[in-house]
């Protein structure tokens, strides 16, 4: 970003003879080690982090190949999800796992596995854009709130305040029932409500790295404020939010399979996997007890995969954690 | 008409305490400071921990705004600089940082930190940027490949080097190092002096360099301004400032310091200041010396802080200047002809 | 006939990290008598304060490892010791300051008590007599209104002010050994000559032995009776405080004192420095660590450690360069031919 439009020429001091290389100083003799290596030795020596990275990769590739396949319109599982076939249903109470549907068929007929697999979808699309909300919002507060402190400071950590205040279920209900349910709302109710999470972390660091004299420094040169908070404070205070984005993630997760379960989040037909949980309740005491387990286990190791990993990352960016 | 001219600079840091944060008194951390330096010659500036030194640093380039006073810079005044001026001004005045850790961002790359200067104000295609900063590499003593890297993969002294390189972007005319070698190793502190004296030679700089390691200073500098709890005490001429000190605090000081040399050590007379440094929250009424002072008479001394004036009629064409009552007096030859009632 | 008390011999403390071996202290031998101050110099990375946090047992197990030597002090081996028995040796019979007054005293207590602790635990005295004798000691190292003082916390004491609490707190047991360890990096240079004047003062008045480990060559100049230089773990040379500063025999030696601006110059010198950077301790060469800085380094160099060769009254130096070539060069380095006051 050019801060000033002065049409500066270009003169370089004139050195009467070049200066005699300092042979005084010598060149590092290791391989550029780049800002991550540190924090990703570290992570790899957990291995819990690593499984939980795993995870989350598989879940992924997985959620984003149905987000494709959606925009396509193509169908990327082994069944339609949501071909009704009466036949796999012999008293409409689904039929068990079997070699040819894994995880069973469900009370309609339709393959549960193919179900789970493009409920993956709904689930990383909330888990994504609802943080990704929130980080855009808590991003722009955090920093400036941290940088300029006195008034500023204030009112928007007391506004923060209040978002932290309200049970969170309890705010998202509320968002909910004012917006009505549906796919959209369900993101923007949760993105709204976390940012607070992220503006506050992230102001902490901001309060201490704004002292440090690299940030005078650019002052000095005539840096903008702008500047300064964009490309100076914020890339080195972003460490403890790497961190909340993944419990983020993991949490607008769980979140949005809570509000599907209670019925206000995604509406039928689009499945989720907590409206397939909830849908499938039923049929547990008539002894179907796959419709309702294998969602069930997806949720929970996605959502542990996002925690164990965020712990990893948490431990692994602790400058103070003895190695 | 020098280069920088500092006119009475006062800076004071209100003290907030209470529920309603009301000011309940002043950091004086700067209090009436006045000199001047000229162009392409290097003034020290000394002092313990509170003198202010490096506030004053600060508030020259205006990263600080002053209380009171004024700097002028060729001429033109710092303070009241509108913006378009003051980027201007930036260009000719920039600073050099103590701590080689924290005075670089440690998520940029060293030729990004070094470029962006030029960045900011515009200056140069991104090819001329990239062969300038190439240049400032090599120039102190680092080459154009380890622009590639980032600060934790340097030394200290290579960090405080990368420091340099960037405070000579913009080709200024006038650089504040404030304690340039504090942080460094001792055998590199010398590589570092080495290398801001060629730099002045080469490039025409004008230094102001503030430390609190009086023989780095006396080395360095022309000319060593030294205060004590905001105010200037002295300012002489280095060699002079060893030789013939006027002001008692100055001669305490330079009898503080280890000299590495077993015999001078031991043939040394030593004047050991009693008590602290007081807080520049609470300064002493008249001159602020008087408390530690072997000399201190109540009157004046207690009454008010004596100024800063000239010291005729001694070493004809050098500018000696002391604020003291009963600054001590030399002969031609050298040998104390004065010193105040003890 | 000066009594020994310390006679350090080959010691090596080593960290093993994920990085690697890193060989802090190197096979460093020396002594101490009553009454003498060894001044114990290096830069980052010398290995100083590892030596020192050895001789205590102080040094964190995991990474760090003594892996040999003896320190023998008055007879016993300090590091066969039992882990209560080392205890019993710290603070009783060496006392150690440290350089950070800020962090080293514990802020939640009350200075009188935290001096007191040391002498209830060592000496068995009661709090009451115990709080008098902390009073009486700050008072000692000059403290005035010490038992107002000693009421308070250390925050509320100044940074000089809470060195020479240390030092009351080091001396509260009669050590026969003081170890300061940069005891004035984090001072102003008055009140580092005020403390400076303590720590002689004690000495004299319990005729202790004083290690003080320092980067500053006027400190060890004003301070000491013997100097040991280290570098990069090992010691390269050391000897009587004369000999060292005037007929230094190894080429860090005189890197260090060419390095140095003096206030006393009368005309100015250019400053010769060391070429290079402080030693990576993970990548040391299996021979003199000073290498690749050294300008008179021949192949051996690297190789292989160069034994230890006495070079004057008591004055040992580790370099392969000759004995008189390296006269040669010396009689030609500014920092040994130049004009001071």
């Amino acid at each position: 970003m050019a801060d000033t439009t002065s049409a500066a020429s270009f003169e370089a001091p004139q050195l009467d003879s070049p200066l005699p290389p300092t042979a005084e100083s010598e060149v590092p003799t290791t391989r550029p080690l780049g800002l991550w290596a540190d924090t990703w030795r570290r992570l790899k020596r957990n291995k819990l982090a690593l499984v939980g990275l795993g995870i989350i990769t598989i879940f992924m590739i997985i959620g984003l190949s149905q987000v494709i396949a959606n925009l396509l319109n193509i169908q990327l599982t082994p069944y339609d999800p949501n071909a009704v076939n009466y036949a796999l249903t012999p008293h409409g109470i689904g039929a068990p796992p079997s070699p040819a549907h894994p995880f069973g068929t469900d009370y309609l007929g339709r393959d549960v596995l193919s179900r789970t697999i493009v409920a993956a979808r709904i689930s990383m699309l909330v888990g994504v854009i609802a943080v990704a909300i929130a980080l855009v919002i808590g991003l722009s507060l955090g920093p400036v709130s941290g940088y300029y402190g006195g008034i500023t400071d204030a009112v928007i950590m007391r506004v923060a305040d209040v978002f932290f205040a309200f049970p969170y279920i309890l705010f998202v209900l509320l968002i909910m029932t004012v917006l009505g349910p549906g796919f959209t709302n369900v993101f923007i109710a949760i993105g709204l409500l976390s940012w607070a999470t992220y503006a506050r972390l992230n102001r902490g660091s901001v309060l201490s790295v704004r002292t440090m004299e690299f940030i005078e420094a650019a002052r000095a040169q005539g840096a903008s404020d702008l500047r300064i908070i964009f490309r100076h404070v914020l890339p080195n205070t972003m460490a403890p939010v790497y961190v909340a984005i993944a419990m983020g993630i993991g949490g607008a997760i769980a979140t949005e399979a809570a509000l599907s379960f209670l019925g206000i989040g995604i509406q039928p037909p689009n499945a989720s996997w907590g409206s397939m949980i909830a849908n499938y309740l039923t049929y547990v005491p008539a002894g179907s007890w796959w419709m309702e387990f294998f969602p069930s286990v997806a949720l929970v190791l996605t959502v542990f995969g996002f925690i164990a990993f965020g712990n990893g990352l948490r431990d692994a960016t602790d400058p103070k954690l003895k190695e | 008409m020098s280069l920088v001219e500092v006119r009475d600079l006062k800076k004071h840091f209100p003290i907030k305490s209470g529920v309603l944060r009301r000011t309940t008194g002043h950091v004086y951390a700067v209090d009436g400071v006045s000199f001047s330096i000229e162009e392409g010659e290097t003034l020290g500036l000394v002092g313990e921990s509170g003198c202010g030194k490096s506030t004053t640093g600060r508030v020259i380039l205006r990263l600080l705004p002053a209380t009171g006073g004024a700097v002028t810079f060729d001429g033109q005044d710092v303070m009241a600089a509108s913006r378009p001026d003051m980027q201007r001004l930036r260009r000719d005045m920039q600073i050099v940082f103590q701590d080689p850790y924290a005075s670089l961002n440690p998520r940029m790359r060293v030729r990004n930190i070094i470029g962006e200067p030029m960045r900011i104000h515009g200056i140069g295609t991104d090819k001329e940027r990239k062969d300038r900063v190439a240049e400032l590499l090599e120039t102190v003593g680092l080459t154009a490949e380890q622009g590639e890297r980032y600060p934790h993969e340097f030394s200290g002294g290579q960090r405080q080097r990368i420091g340099v390189a960037r405070a000579l972007a913009l080709s200024p005319r006038f650089i504040v190092a404030d304690e340039p070698v504090s942080a460094l190793d001792v055998s590199i502190q010398a590589q570092m002096i080495n290398l801001l004296e060629d730099l002045q030679k080469q490039l025409k700089l004008t230094y102001l360099v503030i430390a609190h390691d009086l023989s780095v200073v006396k080395h360095i500098s022309d000319r060593v301004v030294v205060m004590y709890l905001g105010k200037v005490v002295e300012i002489a001429d280095s060699s002079l400032l060893y030789d013939r000190p006027q002001h008692p605090y100055t001669e305490a000081l330079l009898s503080a310091v280890p000299i590495p040399d077993p015999k001078t050590e031991r043939a040394r007379r030593r004047i050991i200041l009693e008590g602290d440094v007081p807080s520049p929250a609470n300064p002493p009424q008249g001159c602020v010396f008087h408390p530690r002072c072997p000399r201190m008479q109540s009157d004046p001394c207690t009454v008010a802080m004596p100024p800063l004036e000239s010291t005729a009629g001694q070493d004809v064409g050098v500018d000696h200047q002391v604020a003291c009552y009963f600054p001590t007096r030399y002969a031609a030859d050298g040998t104390v002809t004065a010193n105040a009632p003890v | 006939m000066a009594e020994r008390l310390l006679e350090v011999s080959n010691l090596s403390t080593h960290f093993f990290t994920h990085a690697g071996v890193v060989k802090a202290v190197n096979g460093v031998s020396f002594s101490l008598d009553r009454n003498e101050t060894l001044g114990i110099v290096g830069e980052s990375g010398s290995g100083k304060t590892v030596a020192a946090l050895s001789l205590l047992r102080l040094v964190p197990d995991p990474p760090g490892k003594i892996v040999e030597g003896s320190v023998v002090l008055k007879g016993r081996d300090l590091l066969t010791l039992s882990d209560d028995e080392i205890r019993e040796v710290r603070g009783n019979d060496i006392a150690m300051i440290f350089q950070d007054p800020m962090t080293s005293l514990n802020p939640v207590f009350k200075v009188g008590s935290q001096i007191a602790e040391a002498i209830t635990l060592h000496q068995g005295k009661g709090k009451r007599e115990a709080w008098k004798m902390a009073t009486e000691l700050l008072t000692r190292v000059g403290i005035s209104d010490a038992p107002r003082r000693a009421n308070e916390y250390p925050f509320e004491f100044s940074g000089g002010m809470r060195q020479r609490a240390m030092i009351a707190m080091a001396i509260s047991c009669n050590p026969e050994i003081l170890i300061a360890d940069e005891p004035t990096t984090a001072l102003d240079v008055t009140i580092q000559a005020q403390i400076m004047d303590v720590i002689r003062e004690m000495q004299g008045v319990y005729d202790s032995g004083v290690i003080i480990i320092t980067h500053d060559l006027g400190v060890v100049a004003q301070m000491a009776d013997r100097v040991m230089v280290m570098y990069g773990g090992r010691t390269v040379e050391y000897g009587p405080v004369d000999e060292v500063y005037y007929n230094a025999h190894q080429p860090y030696t005189w890197g260090l004192l060419g390095s140095l601006p003096r206030l006393d110059e009368v005309e100015k010198q250019r400053l010769t420095p060391i070429k290079g950077q402080p030693p990576n301790l993970l990548l040391l060469p299996p021979g003199c660590p000073f290498t690749g800085r050294c300008p008179y380094e021949r192949p051996v160099c690297r190789e292989t450690f160069p034994e230890l060769e006495i070079v004057g009254p008591d004055h040992g130096v580790h370099c392969w360069v000759p004995l008189d070539e390296r006269v040669a060069i010396r009689q030609r380095l500014p920092q040994f031919t130049a004009s001071v006051a």
